[in-house]
């Protein structure tokens, strides 16, 4: 499989997705600039975090404007793998490709520390198979995640919610939610199930060496020659 | 010829004296124009021309040559094998911070990353050295807001740019109300053979300009660092420069990406005296000059003068010399990253550096003039009467402790010793995905570095009250601690930068604390074997009170064979032993309670002096860890300092997963007969310490081994007797002979080498008994809720 890392004036976590992916997963991985107009011969996508455009009108909505966005769209439209990890959860949402907005957390304080996520939805490209609590790590200003009520309400309904904040036992809890986010939602999914968005980061978990594998786990799908 | 000469007084606005300006017009064989005077003003301000500290700065120079290495740590790089080179720098930030501190301590982030960039290094890591009023006074709303502010600036910075903040430390004192420390420290990495120069060379070759436009911001900022802040300090917030991290983060990659064409012959960031340092250091060290248009500057705003172009300290530029003919490259990927990028001139074999704006010249100035000509200043010393006072300090006055589980308590719960995690949760330190032990878990961060098996470890340390009661020692102690916190993660120190913050130095007592604390470090430093690669002397630091506590800060770097050596300062979650290492012959009549964390948060006293640390063991020490951690006999390291060996033992259970049982008093001969036996069954059963097994200790004779410095139950718990640090051994270990072979170990290392405790998961306290009776017990979780919950508490007044 062979995939794109978009890189965006200021993306800072391409490079870390980069080497992960192909240092430590094996994959088949590639810079893309965000100018490029084409993903012709890209079988999956990832929107990395950072601070695009140093996130001086919102997080991620100039990049979201890039030109290999349009490209990514259709990408996605075509059911293809995309995931948007931190900055890129809000490019994501900030060209429409996934509902909801992310917003500056609750208390109002850039937060980074590493929690626990429960996946939820288990059936998706992205969450089948995965362990069902992860120790991943969060690293945001703007990462609670809000909707409207109907909007969560489909969510659920949609089985389209990939990972809830949790505590280490998998519980549920307020006190486990770092950033105020509703429902205590880490990352969602697109109706297709192949667009996955999601503010922890799985790629800074890819060996003990560096605090942790869990996120080998889920970045494997990309590393898989199937598709 | 040069135009529009000024009135002579106006070299005082542009804070230089009158021996200086005689000086410039002898040189220049005429009177300056504006320009000039202000490019003066400048490279022959404190800030940039160590005037006032050269002489003290020589000591690090006298030994360089005593120091074993290759020429490249004379270019500040240190080779750790597989190609790699690592270069760092810590600049101090200071009194930009105490006027605006979100955007002080974010230029001063950006700065620091920008001066290891230009050395073809990518920066991989940042550490802050912070010091603050006392925030503990309930009307000190200031300093709260100041610790606040400069803290969400690192990290607005930092985050953003994508460089991880790793370590660092922060400390409290009323000595430094409103005039915070915020000493910024950056680690880049490089191959080799990209090593870059700073000095310019080729005639002909373009001189060309890259990054941000340049505005009327930061104009004169290092003639104002050099300068005690007033009652006017505000009025200078102009003075202050804005950053722009995601410029910066731009500016990185282009930078890099740049250099990697071959086409750049030397590069500098533009900080403090921006185009104007820039020009004339890379003129000067190269020996060559330079003929720059300003007229060809990218500027924010049209009409700005060759005066402002030439003194903006706008962030985020920098200065490049390119080959002549490949400018178009250079400028190229410039473009792509969206950046400003120009041709502003061309190097010439005059020497001097000639400033055209409107077709007219506006300066022309030998470039060595302006970098070197600053006349030295020779500055009286006299020891300060404290330092006198401190020598004579007797314990002896002050009662023992009485409620020892209530004094760790509070010493836990003061913000100097309480968990940072309100901090460094504030700053991406994971980002990269180097981080291997983040801040709160060790030491010192260690790195597991990319495309090697090495790691790397670093630690900032510098106890200012220390270094006030004696400067000499504190010094010294500054250089031990950082050392010897990097080697307790197993990694071996290999090279040391300084930042140094003191008052004004024309005053004798601050001169004298200066030059002290400068031959302490040296002398530390040349002891310890580890070279000073970089450094940065920040003077003028003052207070309501007079000047700030001297303030040696250092950071170390270190290296590990094999990132998977290192060593955490956490208990893990399951049993076995806790070590103490420690001097084989400590000097008699010692206490470590001078001038400690227990005798000011206990007995509201800073009196005394720090014990001197005995040089010859701290290097046998370094020895002794490094290879313990080889030897993988151990799970944890955690160094004794500030709150002695108690507060040590309790952070290695917060940071970790498990209680102690542990035993102040014995020595060898104990341990062998009564509490080897007696641990060994607790660890079998998995017990709990119970009413019994202090029982089964109370027979013990006295006994003497590292704890017979003193009588006092105080200084064995809380005294901070430098060159102590706890080690813990796992299970596992212990089954295969790990105890006996870490002796054996410490033996060949000429160490002293104690069994005092067990720990266990299943612990829920923290014990600590003499043979006689118990000392501490206290539910871990009480222990934790001072330890992690004092800084939010005081910051919910922020």
């Amino acid at each position: 499989m062979r995939v794109a890392v978009i890189q965006t004036p200021g993306s800072n976590c391409d490079q870390d997705a980069y080497f992960s992916l192909r240092d430590y997963l094996g994959a088949d991985a590639e810079y893309v600039w965000h100018r490029e107009t084409s993903l012709e011969g890209f079988d999956a996508v990832v929107l990395p975090g950072g601070f695009t455009y140093g996130d001086y009108l919102r997080g991620g909505a100039i990049a979201a404007q890039s030109p290999v966005l349009f490209e990514v769209k259709r990408f996605a439209h075509e059911g293809k793998p995309v995931i948007g990890i931190c900055n890129g959860f809000q490019i994501l949402t900030e060209s429409g490709i996934l509902p909801g907005a992310l917003v500056r957390n609750e208390n109002r304080r850039f937060l980074c520390k590493k929690v626990f996520i429960k996946r939820v939805n288990a059936t998706s490209f992205w969450t089948e198979g995965v362990p069902e609590v992860m120790a991943v790590p969060i690293a945001h200003n703007e990462g609670r995640y809000i909707a409207d009520e109907v909007t969560l309400n489909q969510l659920e309904a949609e089985d389209r919610i990939a990972f809830v904040y949790c505590d280490q036992d998998g519980n549920v809890t307020p006190a486990a939610n770092p950033n105020g986010a509703s429902r205590n939602i880490a990352g969602i999914l697109n109706a297709g199930g192949n667009v996955l968005g999601m503010m922890p980061h799985p790629e800074r978990v890819v060996s003990e060496l560096i605090g942790g594998s869990d996120g080998r786990r889920l970045l494997a799908r990309l590393a898989v020659p199937t598709w | 010829m040069p135009t529009d000469a000024p009135e002579q007084a106006l070299h005082h606005e542009m804070g230089l004296s009158d021996a200086e300006y005689d000086a410039i017009l002898a040189q220049l064989g005429r009177t300056p124009t504006l320009t000039e005077l202000g490019m003066f003003g400048v490279l022959w301000s404190e800030h940039c021309s160590y005037k006032s500290s050269r002489e003290i700065l020589k000591y690090f120079a006298n030994y360089k040559s005593a120091i074993e290495g290759s020429g490249l740590e004379n270019a500040g790089v240190l080779d750790i094998g597989d190609g790699i080179g690592i270069t760092f720098k810590i600049e101090s930030h200071n009194h930009p911070s105490a006027v605006e501190p979100y955007e002080g301590a974010a230029t001063g982030v950006g700065g620091i990353i920008r001066d290891v960039l230009t050395m073809g290094a990518r920066p991989i890591a940042c550490l802050d050295s912070l010091r603050f009023g006392d925030i503990t006074e309930q009307d000190n709303v200031l300093d709260r807001r100041l610790f606040d502010r400069v803290v969400q600036g690192i990290g607005g910075y930092g985050n953003c740019i994508g460089v991880p903040t790793v370590a660092g430390e922060v400390t409290f004192h009323r000595r430094y109300n409103g005039s915070p420390l915020v000493n910024a420290m950056c680690i880049g990495q490089l191959r080799l053979e990209d090593l870059t120069t700073a000095s310019a060379s080729g005639p002909g070759n373009a001189v060309v300009y890259l990054g941000s436009a340049t505005g009327k911001d930061g104009i004169h900022g290092a003639t104002f660092a050099s300068d005690v802040l007033g009652e006017d300090s505000d009025a200078k917030r102009p003075n202050v420069q804005i950053g722009d991290p995601f410029a910066g983060k731009l500016l990185n990659e282009a930078t890099l990406e740049a250099l990697a064409t071959g086409a750049i012959v030397a590069i500098q960031d533009m900080g403090a005296a921006g185009l104007t340092c820039s020009t004339c250091e890379m003129s000067a060290k190269g020996g060559v000059g330079m003929d720059v248009d300003l007229d060809r500057v990218p500027t924010r705003e049209p009409g700005m003068s060759a005066y402002e172009i030439m003194l903006s300290e706008s962030q985020e530029r920098m200065l490049a010399v390119v080959r002549s003919g490949r400018e178009q490259e250079v400028l190229d990927i410039f473009h792509k990253w969206e950046l400003p990028a120009a041709v502003i001139g061309r190097v010439t074999d005059t020497g001097r550096v000639v400033v055209r704006r409107n077709g007219q010249v506006e300066a022309d100035v030998p470039a060595q003039l302006l970098t070197d000509g600053c006349p030295t200043l020779s500055l009286d010393a006299a020891q300060p009467r404290s330092v006198e006072e401190a020598a004579h300090f007797n314990p002896a006055s002050l009662p023992d402790t009485q409620r020892p589980a209530e004094d760790l308590l509070r010493m836990m719960e003061h913000p100097d010793v309480a968990s940072k995690r309100w901090v460094y949760e504030q700053y991406d330190y994971s980002v990269q995905t180097q981080t291997s032990l983040p801040p709160g878990a060790a030491d010192a961060a260690v790195l597991a570095l990319r495309g090697t098996r090495r790691g790397l470890a670093a630690k900032t340390d510098g106890n200012g009250r220390w270094v006030y009661a004696d400067p000499y020692v504190g010094g010294q102690l500054a250089m031990v601690e950082a050392a010897r916190n990097v080697a307790c993660t197993g990694a071996r120190p290999r090279g040391a930068t300084d930042c140094l913050n003191f008052g004004n130095p024309n005053d004798p007592n601050v001169y004298y604390q200066f030059r002290e604390a400068v031959r302490g470090v040296a002398d530390a430093a040349e002891a310890l074997r580890i070279p000073v690669l970089s450094g940065n002397v920040s003077f003028y630091n003052e207070t309501d009170l007079g000047e700030v506590l001297p303030t040696a800060t250092i950071g170390v770097v270190g290296t590990l064979e094999d990132a998977s050596f290192r060593l955490p300062m956490g208990l893990p979650k399951e049993v076995g032993y806790v070590f103490l290492a420690h001097p084989l012959h400590q000097h008699a009549r010692q206490h470590g309670l001078g001038a400690s964390h227990y005798l000011r948060v206990v007995h509201d006293s800073e009196d005394g002096a720090p014990e001197p640390p005995l040089l010859d063991h701290e290097k046998s020490l370094i020895e002794f860890l490094v290879a313990a951690a080889e030897s993988r006999l151990l799970c944890a390291a955690h160094d004794i300092s500030e709150g002695g060996f108690a507060v040590a033992l309790a952070e290695m259970c917060l940071s970790g997963s498990a209680g102690v049982f542990a035993l102040v008093d014995g020595d060898e001969h104990m341990q062998r007969h009564i509490v080897g036996p007696l641990f060994e069954s607790m660890l079998r059963g998995n017990l709990q310490p119970t009413e019994e097994v202090f029982a089964s200790l109370a027979g013990a004779e006295h006994a003497h081994g590292p704890w017979s410095y003193s009588d006092r139950t105080d200084a064995k718990l809380f005294g901070e007797m430098p060159g102590r640090v706890l080690l813990a051994m796992g299970r596992e270990a212990i089954a295969s002979r790990g105890a006996e072979r870490l002796a054996a170990l410490a033996e060949d290392l000429h160490v002293g080498l104690l069994c005092v405790g067990t720990f266990s998961q299943s612990f829920r306290t923290f014990q600590v008994v003499t043979p006689s009776r118990p000392l501490i017990n206290l539910d871990l979780e009480r222990l934790g809720n001072a330890y992690f919950d004092a800084i939010p508490k005081l910051m919910q007044q922020a």
